[in-house]
């Protein structure tokens, strides 16, 4: 919804939240639905509503639970029952500097200092570990906001009795702990009321009057901030941009002006803010999001632009460009198709609102944020978290160029007749096996972010995956795929239940880059394989239906099960006979996690 | 600005907060008056009539107002 995109406007979001929310939930869209345990250490109704708001944008239906005012140690270490039965799929944390119980004194000793600090992060540590291990799930902790006033004036920062200096150590040791802990979140909340203004932030009128901890105003900001952690966790993340070129990469129109006068580079002020937005475009490939183009352009003057000496980003950074006169949202539909991703994958980058317009209503789910002035664009993409991390998998580092590799494959494949000799000709190895720690963060956050060839859509937090890693009631195998064009990394995910000789599969899914190579049928005999050591004798499936995983309806057909039932949803059943199995695959030559 | 005016768009406000379009308030209402109005509501309400009218409230007034009456006298004498 437009006015819960960023930069909002926070008053008509807290005054119209009611109507704003009926709209919401009212536009038909399937969401998931998540349970969110908030444990304050202030108020957090108000926070509580408006990051409604913002996650059943993001395709989340919230139900909460909120401790009872400032209940949250408590809660987290000896919960209500009310919390117990309420099995949160995600806590968040609230605390702010209100809630640091001591800070130095001036006539501390610094080893009375350090004392004091072990105390309060160790109340910290056994809230965290409690949870985690009751609950299994992610959790998000804020960080702690600099003080409202200093003390010792610029001392305050760097004496070891400052309580500035005292919050940024006790900050440095939760990230300590994040770094080590998988499903573990910082808010950051230091940042955000820095860049709100901790001056209004603060302003002590909400904490003594209603017992808030930050100004009633950046109720939505913080909300916003918060809720996109939790979008991320659940795999709502954008995958790829889609960048207009004149005015929104350059200043000028390369068609019109000439390569040679559009603004790009140290030249002049306009030009270096083009330059500065570039690199941080650039930056994205590293985070593993894919770059296209999608401008109104002759391709050759497009391609002009993109080698003009002084821009930061080439033409090879992108791994679709489409410049043409066709209308936007075509253009875009096809960058999504040839990427095999969807639609509202992808963020529009334009500086003109019209296009804009036209995307954003022929393609659902697309945003394309407002592209106002040069000197915004960073902010404005910056703060708007489609791209929020959560997890970082080596994979990420490598996206663009499997993802280049895939398009060198696709114009390999017109050469050959038969679509057999085209898949040997690709030298593809597989390694097949059992799940290994290196792949577990790539292994969920696949389980988070496959829609398409996906047929149960089960997503999994870190925890849950440690926990069906661990437990020997399960068949697990990770797929890796490699070939002559490059490395394509973890693509495939399956995993099986035992129950007696009958294997149920919880999950199997595959990352659609890999589509048509057979990939899924050497998953397959590896699974076979798998449940013949282990005295299964039958394999049964489950597709669940979503909007989005057709394709894989009739997977298990494919597989040569049988249907044994289907409901009214489309919901169906699959078996088959681990006996009568034959290998499928004959084009991918497959090894086991001791070859690789 | 009259008094009227101020009445119309304080009327205005607080359809929005409470979602209600039938809210009359007049001089004499009160958070028993309506429904929706608790100590919760309350700081939205306030916060939502400050962003109406560009003004802020003074602390002691936020939790000493009896009445929109009196709620719009401090309006008056800030606009």
């Amino acid at each position: 919804m437009k006015e819960l995109e960023y930069p909002f406007d926070s008053a008509f979001i807290m005054k119209k939240r009611k109507s704003i929310k009926r709209t919401l939930l009212s536009d038909g869209t399937k969401r998931l639905k998540k349970k969110i345990a908030v444990l304050g250490g202030s108020t957090t109704n108000d926070i509580v509503s408006i990051m409604e708001l913002f996650l059943l944008d993001a395709g989340i239906e919230p139900e909460f639970y909120q401790s009872e005012y400032a209940q949250y140690w408590q809660d987290a270490m000896f919960p209500s029952e009310e919390l117990a039965g309420f099995a949160p799929d995600i806590v968040f944390i609230h605390t702010t500097n209100r809630n640091i119980t001591e800070f130095p004194q001036m006539t501390d000793s610094p080893e009375a200092v350090n004392a004091m600090l072990d105390k309060e992060f160790d109340r910290y540590k056994q809230m965290w570990q409690a949870l985690s291990s009751r609950f299994s799930c992610p959790i998000i902790q804020n960080n702690f906001e600099m003080p409202l006033f200093r003390l010792m004036g610029n001392k305050d920062c760097s004496d070891y009795r400052g309580r500035e200096n005292f919050i940024n150590r006790l900050n440095t040791r939760f990230y300590e702990y994040s770094a080590n802990n998988g499903s573990f979140y910082i808010n950051d909340i230091n940042y955000i009321s820095a860049s709100y203004g901790l001056k209004e932030w603060s302003n002590p009128l909400f904490w003594n009057m209603y017992k808030y901890a930050l100004c009633f105003e950046a109720i939505p900001e913080f909300a916003f901030n918060t809720a996109n952690i939790i979008k991320s966790v659940f795999g709502k993340n954008k995958k790829a941009l889609a960048l207009d070129l004149d005015n929104t990469l350059w200043g000028g129109v390369v068609g019109d002006d000439g390569v040679e006068h559009i603004q790009i580079g140290q030249e002049t002020g306009v030009a270096q803010s083009y330059y500065e937005f570039q690199n941080y475009i650039k930056a994205h490939k590293d985070l593993g999001i894919l770059l296209t183009v999608c401008s109104k352009n002759d391709e050759e003057n497009a391609l002009a632009g993109l080698k003009h000496p002084e821009g930061v980003l080439k033409p090879e950074d992108f791994i679709i460009i489409k410049a043409n006169w066709e209308n936007k949202d075509r253009n875009i539909a096809e960058t999504a198709n040839e990427l095999s991703i969807l639609p509202e994958s992808i963020v529009f980058v334009d500086d003109n609102p019209a296009e804009r317009e036209i995307v954003k209503a022929q393609l659902a789910g697309v945003k394309a944020p407002v592209m106002d002035g040069v000197e915004n664009y960073i902010q404005t993409l910056d703060r708007s978290g489609f791209f929020e991390v959560t997890t970082f998998s080596e994979d990420d580092l490598k996206r663009n160029e499997m993802y280049k590799a895939n398009v060198q494959r696709a114009s390999n494949l017109a050469s050959f007749e038969n679509y057999s000799d085209y898949l040997l000709s690709l030298e593809m190895n597989a390694v097949i096996d059992d799940f290994i720690p290196m792949y577990i963060q790539r292994i969920t956050q696949l389980s988070n972010k496959s829609n398409q060839f996906n047929v149960t859509t089960k997503r999994y937090t870190p925890a849950e995956m440690e926990a069906v890693f661990a437990s020997s009631d399960y068949i697990r195998l990770y797929g890796k795929l490699t070939d002559k064009f490059g490395d394509n990394g973890v693509v495939s995910v399956v995993i099986g239940k035992k129950d007696g000789t009958v294997l149920n599969m919880d999950l199997w899914l595959m990352s659609c880059r890999v589509l048509k190579r057979d990939m899924e049928f050497a998953m397959l005999d590896t699974l076979v394989q798998k449940c013949r050591e282990q005295g299964i004798e039958t394999i049964k499936g489950y597709y669940y239906p979503t909007a989005k995983n057709n394709m894989v309806r009739e997977l298990y057909k494919t597989f040569g099960f049988d249907k044994i039932s289907e409901d009214e949803n489309g919901n169906t059943v699959w078996q088959m006979t681990v006996a009568d199995y034959e290998n499928k695959n004959h084009v991918i030559t497959v090894h086991p996690n001791s070859e690789q | 600005m009259t008094e009227e005016e101020i009445y119309e768009r304080l009327n205005e406000v607080f359809r929005d907060v409470f979602d209600d379009d039938s809210i009359e308030v007049d001089d004499l209402t009160t958070a028993d008056d309506i429904d929706d109005w608790d100590s919760l509501e309350h700081i939205n309400l306030i916060a939502a009539v400050e962003d109406e009218f560009g003004i802020k409230f003074k602390m002691g007034e936020v939790s000493t107002m009896k009445d929109v009456g009196e709620m719009v006298e401090i309006i008056m004498s800030r606009i």
